[in-house]
């Protein structure tokens, strides 16, 4: 017998109210910790996958489509720009290394990338099997490409054009897959990436140029990832870029910025929503004990004939909502990590961002600090009661 | 033992209890009778340490009750006081042993299942351990409240119209468990009833005036 015992035995006695209180907790435990799960994972995995790069220079259009497409692999380019201006800006004194990137082709729903070496190292992507690509028509494939398709080294493949599935494909000029790349955690997971010069090769021969001085002088590229020489760049080179009528400079910080800042309208609804139910849950634990006030100071009055100090009646009730809302929060911890794994999971099958629900956040024990402290705070009127409680009056109205 | 002197009660501007001097000593049993509202109720209260009388001083065994508060009085009343109360107030969620430990636990004594269990078999209800409360009889249920009583052996035991809601034979039958009982751990014994069916099992009476 102790007070755990008691609070258990209480508790136990109403279920419908106990049930009602841990639902209604871990419902909005749940959702802030789904919302903290999956925010953060998608935040830390776009903030790595734009690091390192000052800006992203496409074609003229929407800031906005050339980060996502570029620096993400998630809309359509905006257009492509001509080879000769973008080795041309890629000397520029304020350049210190500049990435040529080609899009437009995809295999299976994943995008075949045309991008130098330095594209992969960048990321950190090194061979897990097989090696990097080094002639025309060579391929490796990022770790969760590789994985989904089914392809490893050795094996052949015909890129389809577009982005999507069901495009045309290139089936006279297949890729030969030569690595595997090991996982990055970053963008380069989920492509197909090969030399600038195989994409190039793709559309000339679709295209049915032969002569290589045409094919020369029609060469583009889709975008240009930029990184500075110096700081002082930032102030001057996107504008030195947009001035020229046909390019368009997009910075990655701001640009996921602004879109961390749209979506999180949408974050903070939900955010808000579950707040409301957290608060739902400690006017729950507040009723549910308040009744249990009512229904209980005989109880009360008899434990204190018992022996039991006024503090230590103030304490069963205290302990209660304690278990109480302990109870809601783990749940509701459970609830959260559950659905951010299978949020990951739906993702991971639309070959999105990685999201688990197998990690833990710092947060989450403020999460749980808040939650628990709402459950008690609730407890602390009744509880008050209780200790208040003037026991020969209440037996004596028995 | 307990021992009374210039002991009032007011309530609500009335005097609702009067009692000079009172002196019972340890082992005794007694009656104290009276009709309703004659502050038999208000004298168990002031003798359990749950209500503070207007004026008087009261010693239960042995102890000023005025010396002690808060806690300390809450720790004395539930070692050394066992109530009876008219209605038994069981804790409906706890089963009957459950009910018995509850008294050594809120007293802050060891919590002994054994002399739990010894107590509930004196009172011929060893079969029902693991009942809840609302599967008691009347008779059972009183039974459980007088091992609660008791289990931590008591110097008082004081009970409120034990046998109010009972027909004859138990109510009877309900003194005289009260009396064994108090007898069996030494306890001074005072029963508050105006129930004139039982006034033969104890001999020693105290009449209260309305």
């Amino acid at each position: 017998m102790n007070l755990a015992t008691i609070s258990i035995a209480y508790l136990r006695a109403r279920k419908l109210s106990t049930l009602l209180v841990v639902v209604l907790l871990a419902l909005g435990v749940g959702t802030i910790t789904l919302l903290a799960l999956v925010s953060s994972q998608i935040e830390e995995r776009m903030r790595r996958d734009a690091e390192g790069f000052d800006l992203v220079i496409g074609a003229k259009g929407s800031p906005m489509q050339i980060i996502l497409s570029s620096i993400y692999a998630l809309d359509v380019p905006t257009g492509n720009i001509p080879l000769a201006q973008a080795e041309e800006l890629a000397k520029h004194r304020m350049v210190k290394q500049a990435i040529p990137l080609a899009l437009g082709d995809s295999y299976k729903g994943f995008r075949i990338v045309g991008a130098p070496t330095d594209y992969v190292a960048h990321y950190g992507g090194e061979p897990a099997a097989g090696r990097l690509y080094a002639k025309p028509m060579e391929a490796v494939l990022g770790a969760t490409a590789a994985r989904t398709i089914g392809l490893g080294v050795g094996d052949a493949f015909s890129g389809a054009h577009g982005l999507d599935e069901g495009g045309d494909t290139h089936a006279d000029k297949p890729y030969t897959v030569v690595g595997v790349l090991g996982r990055t955690g970053s963008v380069l997971d989920r492509l197909v990436v090969t030399s600038v010069d195989s994409v190039w090769a793709v559309h000339e021969h679709a295209e049915g140029i032969d002569d290589p001085k045409v094919a020369q002088a029609e060469r583009e590229v889709t975008a240009l990832l930029i990184r500075y020489a110096s700081p002082l760049a930032v102030a001057m080179f996107p504008r030195y870029v947009n001035a020229n009528s046909t390019l368009q400079a997009a910075s990655p910080a701001y640009e996921t910025a602004r879109l961390f800042s749209i979506v999180g309208v949408a974050t903070d609804v939900m955010r808000a929503f579950a707040l409301v139910l957290i608060a739902a849950a400690g006017l729950s634990v507040f009723i549910a004990l308040y009744q249990a006030l009512e229904e209980r100071r005989y109880d009360l009055a008899v434990m204190r004939t018992l022996g039991a100090s006024a503090r230590r009646v103030m304490g069963l009730l205290l302990f209660e909502a304690l278990l109480l809302s302990a109870a809601g929060t783990l749940v509701g911890l459970f609830l959260g990590h559950l659905a951010a794994e299978a949020v990951g999971a739906l993702f991971r099958e639309a070959r999105q961002a990685d999201v688990t629900g197998w990690i833990w956040l710092p947060e989450e024990l403020l999460i749980v600090a808040a939650a628990i402290a709402v459950g008690v705070l609730a407890a602390v009127i009744p509880a008050w009661r209780a200790y208040r409680t003037d026991i020969a009056r209440t037996l004596a109205h028995a | 033992m307990f021992a009374l002197s210039g002991l009032r009660h007011d309530y609500a501007g009335w005097r609702v209890l009067d009692i000079p001097d009172w002196t019972v000593a340890q082992g005794e049993q007694w009656l104290v009778l009276g009709a309703s509202g004659s502050g038999k109720s208000t004298l168990l209260h002031v003798l359990a340490a749950i209500l503070r009388p207007t004026a008087g001083r009261v010693e239960v065994a042995g102890q000023d009750l005025s010396a002690l508060g808060g806690a300390a009085l809450d720790r004395f009343r539930g070692r050394h006081i066992g109530i009876v109360l008219q209605r038994l107030h069981l804790v409906a969620s706890l089963t009957v042993l459950q009910n018995v430990q509850l008294a050594q636990y809120l007293a802050g004594l060891p919590q002994d299942a054994a002399r739990a269990r010894e107590v509930l078999a004196g009172l011929g209800i060893a079969d029902k351990l693991a009942a809840r409360p609302a599967e008691l009889s009347q008779g059972q249920a009183q039974r459980v409240a007088i091992a609660r009583a008791i289990v931590n052996r008591p110097q008082v035991l004081l009970a409120d119209e034990p046998t109010a809601n009972l027909d004859d034979g138990h109510a009877l039958e309900a003194i005289d468990l009260l009396a064994g009982q108090a007898q069996a751990c030494g306890a001074t014994l005072l029963i508050a009833t105006h129930d004139q069916r039982v006034k033969a099992r104890i001999a020693n009476h105290r009449m209260l005036a309305a």
